[in-house]
C-alpha cells in the first residue's frame, strides 16, 4: 500500500510539474520572482503536493523495510512513467524501452518475493533469551 | 544542430559530475534510511500518537537532516550536470549507478542482508533503467 503510493506519487508528481512548467513562459534567473509565482499555479501545486506525498510514504516505507528493498520498488515508477507516456500522452515506446520495462519489472518481482527487512541479530538474541524465560514460565506454571 | 555544437565537457569532467551525483545521493539515501530506522516503525508511531506524533518523530531526528542535506546536494549536482550534459546521458547513468552503490553502501553501513536475490534485482533494475532512459 505504502510502496504503491511511493511508485505512483513520484511519476504523477513529476508529470504534473512537467505539465505545469511547459505551460509557463521560459523562466530565467534574471527574474527569480516568476519562479515563486510558478509554485502557485494549479499544476505545479498539485505536483508539489504529490511529491510531498511521495516523500512521506518513502520515509514510512524506510521505517519498516530495508533500503535495498524499497529502492528497486520505487524504480518501478520509471515503468509507470513510460506507460503513462504511452497510453495517455500517446508517445511511442521503442523496442529498447520495452526491454527496459521488462527488466525493471522482473527485478522488482525478484525483490518483492524476498523478505522486506533484514533479521537483526538483536532480534534473534532476544528470541533466544525469550526461550529460557518461556521455559521458566512454564516451570513456574507447573 | 545548435545543441550538438555546444561544447561537451571532457570525459573526466563528465565522470566527476556523475560521480558527484552518485556519491551524494547514495550518502543521502543511506543516511535517510538509517534515520528512519532509528525513528522506528512510522505506522506504529502514527497509530499511537497520530499524524503529529509521526511528523514530530521524524523532524526531531538529527540524522534525518543530515540525510536530507545530502539529498539536496545531490539535486544541485544533478542540476549542475544537466547544465553541461544531455539528460539522456546524466539521468540513466546516475540513476542506474546509484542503485548499485546503494546496495553496496546498504550492505556495508546499514548491515542489510543483501542476498543474491537483491543483487540480481539491483543489477536488473540498473540495466532496465539504462535501457528505458537511453
Amino acid at each position: 500500500m505504502v510502496l504503491g503510493l511511493v511508485t505512483l506519487c513520484a511519476p504523477l508528481g513529476d508529470s504534473c510539474l512537467k505539465c505545469g512548467m511547459s505551460k509557463l513562459p521560459a523562466i530565467t534567473l534574471a527574474h527569480p520572482a516568476t519562479l515563486i509565482a510558478a509554485v502557485f499555479t494549479p499544476w505545479i501545486a498539485v505536483g508539489i503536493l504529490l511529491l510531498i506525498g511521495f516523500f512521506a510514504s518513502y520515509l514510512t516505507a524506510l521505517s519498516w523495510a530495508d533500503l535495498t528493498f524499497v529502492l528497486p520498488a520505487t524504480a518501478f515508477g520509471y515503468v509507470i512513467v513510460a506507460l503513462i507516456a504511452r497510453f495517455w500522452l500517446n508517445e511511442p515506446i521503442s523496442f529498447e524501452r520495452w526491454i527496459g520495462i521488462v527488466l525493471i519489472t522482473v527485478g522488482v518481482g525478484f525483490v518483492a518475493h524476498g523478505p522486506s527487512l533484514t533479521e537483526r541479530p538483536a532480534a534473534s538474541e532476544l528470541a533466544k533469551t525469550a526461550e529460557p524465560v518461556g521455559q521458566l514460565g512454564e516451570e513456574q506454571a507447573r | 544542430m545548435m545543441i550538438s555544437s555546444v561544447a561537451q565537457p571532457g570525459f573526466w569532467t563528465a565522470a566527476a559530475m556523475i560521480a558527484a551525483i552518485v556519491v551524494t545521493s547514495t550518502a543521502g539515501e543511506v543516511l535517510t534510511a538509517a534515520a528512519m530506522k532509528t525513528v522506528g516503525d512510522l505506522d506504529e508511531i502514527r497509530a499511537k500518537w497520530g499524524m503529529k506524533g509521526a511528523i514530530r518523530a521524524v523532524v526531531t531526528c538529527p540524522l534525518f537532516y543530515v540525510g536530507v542535506s545530502f539529498l539536496a546536494l545531490s539535486f544541485f549536482s544533478l542540476l549542475l550536470a544537466l547544465n553541461h550534459m544531455n539528460l539522456s546521458l546524466v539521468a540513466p547513468a546516475s540513476a542506474s549507478l546509484t542503485l548499485v552503490t546503494d546496495a553496496i553502501a546498504a550492505k556495508l553501513f546499514l548491515k542489510e542482508n543483501v542476498d543474491r536475490r537483491r543483487w540480481t534485482a539491483a543489477v536488473l533494475v540498473c540495466i532496465g533503467v539504462y535501457f528505458l532512459a537511453h
